[in-house]
């Protein structure tokens, strides 16, 4: 099993986003996670998704993306040319015996508090998806009370762009 | 000047060529049905007893003439009644409007009365779907429609337009239809390195899908036949595309396939496979179906290479174009030992016909056969009879079978007959079986009031045969809720709607029943009774392969 990051460009109408999520569903393709927004053209929107799977998945999934009438371009994004990006949003119990080692760790990782209350932390951290487990991991003995990540973003390197072949 | 947008769904209707749609008025259509009737002239309608046959006809006008079917129902419960019938034409690859109405703008998400969200019900079953909510865009997104429905593989596209939007006025300019989108090409080296396979193969055999039909290319398979010395056999879908008089031509192969077209595929050592899928009830075992040869498999659908079958070498383009370039680069092939040994398979198949003191439904596809002229439109329902008929009827033209493959469904029939006959105005038999017959019979009633002469031959066994077929043989014989015991008296039943109503205990009688059905030129039911024990053979048994081929049943034993 790969995990792999597609880059797919659509129309920026209601209900895309669906036709794109339950074609997944329907042939039994399982989203890891999945972003979604306007681009710098608000005809079009950016959907990333990423998901485990074989070769064979991957080629039907670009195939039957590409088969929808309001898919534009879809793009699967290589590892090694791939700036890759998720932020999590983190609540940590706040305790004075612990609250030193969860300060260490913010700066360590380069996160940040973004909200501190007498018995909870809410913590800030970007980067690849390994740096945001690595985290979660370092900071689960102190007692995490929610999460939030928003999937991952991707952009391809140099100056290709996933809108280059669509007519604009 | 500014017209309603009902009147603009007429006006597309025209400009896209559309003659005649089927439908069901209801309250959040009843001003496009106003429209209707102030242009009866230019456009007919033909209400159906139900949304779903309506849904049929449309799929059956579609499939005997290439054009789109459109159409029409309400909103909620009428919407929900098409679903079956937008499966089954999206299954099948045909071209189809679905025009729904819904409840005003206004109140749509508050679960209105007979709202339904359409657009989310039919996602998964159309190539496309609209919610129009501005009249402004409606000649566009309908125009659009009928483009994506015909366009590349064909299939259903639903466009739902809420009452305000029908009611709404705009200003609206005639626009000539345009173009369908472009088909993706094979490429140079895609057909040299074909070609190149070709010329290698010993045994080729080349397998054609319901995409023959869609994409117009039965003389170019044939042409291709010729030069590469191969036979030719095909899934249900493709039924008709090729002549039965055409000697290269070994039928259907899969499940219930032809004995010398199925072994014949699982002997060649080259399947070149032309608009076909590679359905499980095609293939059965999918590593046996590969075991001795390569595939090249063209499609004009990209998604559906190396989908289901791992081919040696796909091209993806239009099958009519993909082929007429190959036959260029291609020498003529002679394969003497692979024809001999075909003939062996064809002799054996021959010789498999079992005789019977009673009435078949061999007999009674012979007797029909006989009395219909060439370009007949012969539809079926789904089941024992359908496969009879898609073995055994001796298809000569294109577009003459109309019959539910992909989705398989029971009570298909009648309203695609009915559709069928509207666009074509050509003779129409339905072959039915009394499970499939009894879902959908209250279209005899539209046959009847759109005198529309379609015979149904009723092959009529009391029982769900295709299930009691596998409960014979996988299932010990537990005859689970497939024994009908129902006093249908189907004579009185035709009768009763206003057709002409027969029985035939034997060829004779069918014959005769035929005559005076042909002669009356009315819908007619013929009441044929067959053995609930007939079995449709050969078979593949489900997940099974050709080294499992059953052939022969003796008193529910294989």
């Amino acid at each position: 099993m790969e995990r792999y990051v597609f880059s797919i460009l659509v129309a920026n109408k209601f209900g895309v986003l669906t036709r794109v999520s339950s074609m997944f569903t329907r042939r039994g393709f399982n989203i890891d996670t999945l972003t979604v927004g306007e681009t710098e053209s608000p005809e079009f929107s950016r959907i990333t998704i990423s998901m485990r799977g074989d070769e064979y998945s991957r080629t039907q999934i670009i195939k039957q993306l590409s088969k929808m009438h309001d898919v534009k371009q879809v793009q699967v994004m290589e590892r090694d040319k791939t700036v890759t990006r998720e932020l999590l949003l983190i609540k940590i119990k706040n305790d004075s015996k612990t609250r030193q080692d969860i300060l260490a760790a913010v700066d360590v990782f380069r996160s940040k508090i973004v909200d501190y209350s007498p018995d909870a932390l809410c913590i800030e951290i970007t980067g690849e998806s390994s740096k945001i487990n690595a985290f979660i991991e370092l900071v689960k003995p102190f007692g995490i009370m929610e999460i939030c990540r928003t999937g991952i973003v991707a952009l391809e390197r140099g100056s290709h762009c996933l809108n280059s072949e669509v007519a604009q | 000047m500014k017209i309603s947008g009902s009147q603009i769904i007429i006006e597309v209707l025209l400009e896209q060529g559309c003659d005649c749609i089927f439908g069901y008025p209801g309250g959040q259509v009843i001003n496009i049905y106003d429209a209707l009737y102030q242009n009866q002239d230019r456009i007919k309608h033909i209400i159906t007893a139900h949304e779903q046959g309506a849904a049929h006809a449309a799929d059956g006008y579609a499939r005997a003439t290439g054009k789109t079917g459109v159409v029409l129902a309400t909103s909620g419960p009428g919407a929900t009644n098409l679903v079956t019938g937008i499966a089954t034409a999206y299954l099948d690859s045909v071209p189809i409007v679905a025009i729904t109405g819904n409840v005003p703008c206004s109140l749509l998400g508050r679960d209105s009365f007979q709202e339904v969200d359409i657009c989310g019900v039919t996602l998964p079953i159309t190539k496309h779907n609209y919610i129009v909510k501005d009249v402004n865009d409606l000649a566009d997104t309908l125009r659009e429609a009928f483009r994506i429905a015909k366009s590349g593989r064909p299939g259903p596209v639903l466009v739902d337009i809420p009452k305000d939007v029908q009611i709404a006025q705009t200003e609206f300019e005639s626009k000539k239809p345009e173009p369908e989108f472009e088909n993706p090409k094979a490429c140079d080296e895609q057909l040299k390195a074909a070609a190149e396979l070709i010329a290698e193969a010993q045994k080729p055999y080349i397998y054609c899908g319901g995409g023959i039909i869609s994409g117009d290319a039965e003389k170019e398979v044939m042409e291709f036949a010729e030069l590469i010395d191969a036979p030719i056999g095909c899934s249900m879908m493709g039924v008709s595309a090729i002549p039965c008089s055409n000697p290269r031509f070994l039928g259907m192969q899969g499940m219930h396939g032809h004995y010398a077209s199925s072994m014949a595929q699982a002997e060649a050592d080259l399947v070149i496979a032309v608009g076909a899928r590679f359905s499980d009830r095609a293939t059965g075992n999918k590593q046996v179906y590969v075991r001795n040869c390569n595939i090249i498999h063209i499609d004009v659908d990209d998604a559906e290479i190396d989908k289901n079958i791992t081919s040696h070498l796909g091209i993806n383009g239009d099958v009519k174009e993909t082929l007429a370039k190959l036959n260029t680069m291609l020498s003529k092939q002679s394969h003497p030992a692979w024809t001999a040994e075909i003939e062996q398979l064809k002799a054996k198949e021959a010789g498999m016909v079992q005789k019977s003191d009673v009435m078949t439904p061999y007999d009674i596809i012979e007797t029909v056969n006989a009395k219909m002229p060439e370009d007949a439109v012969i539809a079926t329902d789904v089941g024992q009879h359908q496969m009879w008929v898609a073995q055994h009827y001796k298809f000569e033209k294109p577009r003459t079978f109309i019959s539910s493959g992909g989705l398989g469904t029971m009570g298909f029939g009648l309203g695609a007959a009915i559709g069928a006959y509207t666009a074509t105005k050509k003779p129409t038999v339905l072959f039915t079986g009394d499970g499939s017959f009894g879902m959908n019979l209250q279209e005899l009633a539209t046959a009847v009031s759109t005198n529309a002469p379609v015979i149904v031959v009723l092959m009529n066994n009391g029982v769900l045969g295709m299930v009691r077929q596998w409960q014979t043989l996988f299932f010990n014989k537990h005859y689970s809720n497939t024994t009908l015991c129902r006093q249908t008296d189907f004579v009185k039943l035709a009768e009763a709607f206003g057709a002409l109503g027969f029985r035939a205990e034997n060829t004779a009688e069918l014959s005769d029943a035929l005559d005076k059905a042909i002669e009356a030129k009315r819908p007619a039911v013929i009441d044929c009774k067959i053995d609930m024990d007939e079995f449709v053979l050969p078979m593949l048994p489900p997940g099974g392969s050709i080294d499992d081929i059953i052939t022969e049943i003796h008193g529910g034993e294989i």
